[in-house]
């Protein structure tokens, strides 16, 4: 069976301030620039979501679109549409102030989401996540490899 | 070395698979499903495999590549209803994943005994959907 590789893309906006406590003000804006501005700013992000696997033989699909967008809206995109990545994503929270919300951050924070929540979500024969790709502006965006599934035995 | 040429056309079709009732392939296909059909722009991206020649200076000469892709796809493709009109979609299930397939079937031959072979097809629906495939 052909193994095709099918991407969804997504938008969410959000605010964010890259500010880290283990280096001091002068160095913080060195580093992030206008994006170490104190009360923070926001962008319209674009994420891409690519799975892989063989098209269904009766339908000709990977898995019913709107079953990839319930997911992708529930693990995602409620967590992050129309928040403050800083106070509002649980993991910036949690581990405030030392996990940055970069865009290198928050790929990898979507990844281990998409990871963990995908085998509950979707049966062993579903497709496999493939990659994502986080567009923070339409000049900065970053891609990650999507970890192998957590699937218990 | 990779070399990618793009070209669109513009489809109707309907997603609708006729073994399942009317419940599934709304719950499979949603808007897609509609039995009056609807249209797409597609944009087709194909990139082609190989080195420079020495002379030329040039992986495939892109005059031909646009002749093949205007001859195997847009020619049979483009303001046509594919579920009528284009074979093997009236019996296939025009779906992004099977035209894909489908579109890579009708080019590979056409670049197997050229210097740039058919590496991806890359196909998109809209701009929040594209499906692309590698001949595996």
């Amino acid at each position: 069976m052909p193994q095709v590789t099918l991407t969804r893309r997504y938008r969410f906006s959000a605010s964010h301030r890259l500010h880290t406590p283990l280096l001091d003000e002068a160095r913080n804006f060195e580093v992030y620039g206008k994006c170490n501005n104190p009360y923070g700013h926001g962008h319209n992000y674009l994420l891409e979501v690519a799975i892989t696997g063989a098209p269904d033989e009766a339908t000709g699909r990977l898995m019913p679109l709107a079953e990839l967008d319930r997911f992708v809206e529930r693990v995602i995109l409620e967590a992050v549409d129309h928040k403050d990545l800083n106070t509002q994503l649980e993991e910036f929270a949690a581990l405030k102030p030392i996990l940055v919300p970069t865009t290198e951050n928050l790929a990898a924070v979507v990844a281990a989401r998409l990871a963990r929540e995908w085998p509950a979500a979707f049966p062993a024969s579903a497709p496999r996540l493939e990659m994502l790709r986080i567009h923070e502006t339409e000049r900065n965006i970053f891609e990650v490899r999507a970890g192998p599934p957590e699937r218990s035995e | 070395m990779l070399i990618t040429r793009k070209v669109e056309f513009s489809a109707s079709h309907t997603c609708w698979n006729p073994a399942l009732d009317s419940a599934a392939n709304e719950a499979v296909y949603g808007a897609e499903a509609n039995p009056n059909g609807h249209g797409h722009n597609y944009r087709l991206e194909v990139t082609l495999e190989g080195e420079p020649d020495p002379v030329t200076g040039m992986i495939v000469d892109l005059k031909e590549v646009k002749q093949v892709l205007e001859q195997v796809i847009v020619g049979p493709m483009d303001h046509r209803h594919l579920n009528r009109e284009v074979p093997p979609f009236d019996k296939v299930v025009p779906t992004t994943e099977n035209l894909a397939v489908e579109i890579w079937r009708r080019l590979q031959p056409r670049f197997e005994r050229t210097p740039g072979r058919l590496k991806l097809v890359r196909l998109f629906e809209t701009d929040d959907l594209y499906v692309e495939y590698e001949g595996r």
